[in-house]
């Protein structure tokens, strides 16, 4: 299996819903509609074999208007060994997403981790609480506009890192 | 008994526990028995352990969100504190996922180093997993007799970068400074010494009746849910799955090594306990086979001898002080290096390593600024705890004990 093979497959499947197919340093990139990561990662896990999920972490991109969260999917196909990722995007203001842990197991905490960091609403998902920060934690740290360290500091700046 | 409400908590306790015909136990946060920060509330009958809901992220430090305003060079320090126990793999991982990103190809001298530190990492985490096993099925001589073979690891290490447990090791495109002649003296002295002592703790152990009788069967988790559970590493191996990272998908020259895959067949605190044993023999055949290759090259190249880092990863590697202060270009270089001013392409990256625990994947999403625009950690302690439960309820609370510490569950990993 190749990532050719991969595409085309995909293509057959899905046709035009699949988007922005793209090869960075060779891993086999595509995005998926928000509403069908459920159906792809089905398609992929019963006939192509993609039945590990490596990965699963949150995006934010403020600038993306009504698509600033993104879900980037690794999956791994161990007999054929080789991976793909897939993305979905969602707007900040309503991040719903159906979860993928009824597929895989091991998405049931890293979507929880996903939650608690961006506050993706993973519907379906069995125990959707934070893991990491603490229960009365309001807000989603790892969004852009929470800034890391005290505002009042100059030297931290985004323009001191090489942006803006 | 009706009017008995539920708590306002999270952690849901069962009817049965209301009415106190089971135990509710807390085991941790910080429990003798756990070894880190991991807290497990767990119901009791007798006993059985009938139900565990862990709890995490009591060391939780933000690294992701830290790691979005720091220069790249900076990250590392934020790696050693994941996996503390085998340190320099995290940074090596990293340094390879930047190199990756800036298309450096290292030097194959380079490789071979990286190969021996992370092998001997490896071995030094491994080392900690199973004497700690044994600690916990209640004997302590086998520790006593390895640890201080970690302890002459971190003093290998020390000649390299200085530190002991969170390393720093290496830059990106290689090392800091070339290794220095007590590393080899103090290598040549571990592997000459090392095996006999591990022969003895395999003696005391591998076929000990007692042992035997507390692990096999414990803690048990079939390939299928392994898998399906994102294990990865020596836990997944213990369920024979032969998945590895260095042979999968090769990085820093693991192609030209000759080594096996150790399985096991059920996934049970024995399987994992063997097949960190076997890794541990397979690194040192590895370390063995990458100390002769970095000979080979010394003799059929000589000035190779001075090379161990990638020439094109200039940008990132400091010049000697004594040049810093004299000439005007290695002053320059220096201010550039330490405000992170790289010229980094804008990318997606995903590269992984074998870790102590499984698959470290980094996940890094660059812009062209100096910090990462976003970096994720594939940690694998992490996805595999999560199994945890389903691992030890319907066992004996002593195996719940013995499954946390033969999954080798690292806070400092799972809470990133």
């Amino acid at each position: 299996m190749t990532n050719e093979i991969i595409q085309q497959k995909l293509t057959e499947k899905f046709g035009e819903q699949l988007t922005e197919w793209e090869q960075p340093y060779g891993l086999q990139t595509f995005r998926a509609p928000a509403d069908m990561n459920l159906k792809v990662m089905q398609f992929l896990f019963d006939e192509m074999g993609f039945q590990f999920l490596t990965d699963l972490t949150g995006v934010h991109f403020p600038e993306r208007k009504g698509e600033e969260l993104s879900v980037v999917y690794h999956l791994h196909n161990l007999v054929d060994n080789i991976r793909l990722r897939m993305k979905i995007y969602a707007p900040v203001a309503q991040p719903d997403v159906y979860t993928a842990s009824k597929l895989f197991s091991s998405a049931n905490w890293m979507e929880r981790e996903t939650y608690d960091f961006f506050g993706f609403n993973f519907i379906g998902h069995p125990n959707l609480i934070r893991i990491l920060n603490v229960d009365e934690m309001d807000y989603f740290p790892m969004r852009k506009e929470y800034e890391m360290e005290d505002p009042t500091r100059r030297d931290k700046d985004d323009e001191m890192f090489g942006r803006g | 008994m009706t009017d008995l409400q539920q708590p306002q908590h999270h952690i849901k306790l069962s009817e049965e526990s209301l009415q106190k015909q089971t135990t509710t136990l807390n085991l941790g946060p910080t429990h003798p028995a756990t070894h880190g920060v991991f807290q497990n509330i767990m119901e009791i009958d007798g006993e059985r352990v009938l139900e565990t809901v862990p709890t995490i992220g009591y060391i939780h430090r933000a690294f992701e969100k830290i790691a979005e305003r720091r220069p790249y060079y900076q990250i590392t320090t934020l790696t050693d504190r994941l996996n503390y126990c085998s340190a320099p793999i995290n940074n090596m991982g990293w340094h390879m996922t930047i190199e990756k990103l800036l298309g450096i190809k290292t030097p194959k001298r380079v490789d071979y180093l990286r190969v021996i530190i992370m092998e001997l990492s490896r071995i030094a985490d491994h080392l900690v997993c199973n004497s700690v096993v044994a600690v916990d099925t209640g004997a302590l001589t086998g520790f006593t007799y390895v640890f201080q073979y970690r302890e002459k690891i971190y003093e290998i290490f020390e000649e390299v970068c200085g530190s002991r447990l969170t390393t720093n090791i290496g830059r990106v495109g290689g090392f800091e400074r070339n290794f220095s002649p007590a590393f080899f003296s103090k290598l040549t002295d571990f592997m000459a010494s090392f095996p006999k002592v591990m022969k003895e703790f395999e003696n005391l152990l591998n076929r000990n009746r007692i042992f035997m009788d507390r692990c096999i069967g414990a803690g048990p988790i079939s390939a299928e849910r392994a898998l399906n559970y994102g294990f990865t590493g020596p836990n997944l191996r213990a369920t024979g799955v032969d998945y590895d990272v260095r042979v999968a998908q090769p990085y820093s020259s693991y192609e030209d090594f000759d080594f096996k895959i150790p399985t096991g067949t059920v996934g049970d605190v024995y399987d994992r306990y063997m097949v960190r044993n076997d890794e541990i023999w397979e690194s040192m055949s590895i370390i063995r086979q990458a100390i002769e290759k970095v000979d080979k090259i010394e003799k059929e190249f000589p000035e190779q001898k001075n090379v161990f880092y990638a020439p094109e990863a200039d940008h990132f590697h400091l010049p000697p002080k004594e040049e810093v202060y004299t000439k005007m270009e290695a002053l320059i270089y220096h201010f550039k290096i330490i405000m992170g001013e790289i010229d980094a392409p804008p990318g997606e990256v995903y590269h992984s390593v074998e870790g102590g625990n499984g698959e470290l994947g980094f996940y890094l999403i660059s812009d062209g600024g100096r910090t990462p625009y976003r970096l994720h950690f594939r940690r694998p302690c992490f996805i595999y705890y999560q199994a945890y439960p389903e691992m030890v309820e319907g066992g004996l609370l002593s195996d719940a004990v013995i499954a946390l510490s033969s999954l080798n569950v690292i806070a400092g990993e799972l809470d990133a």
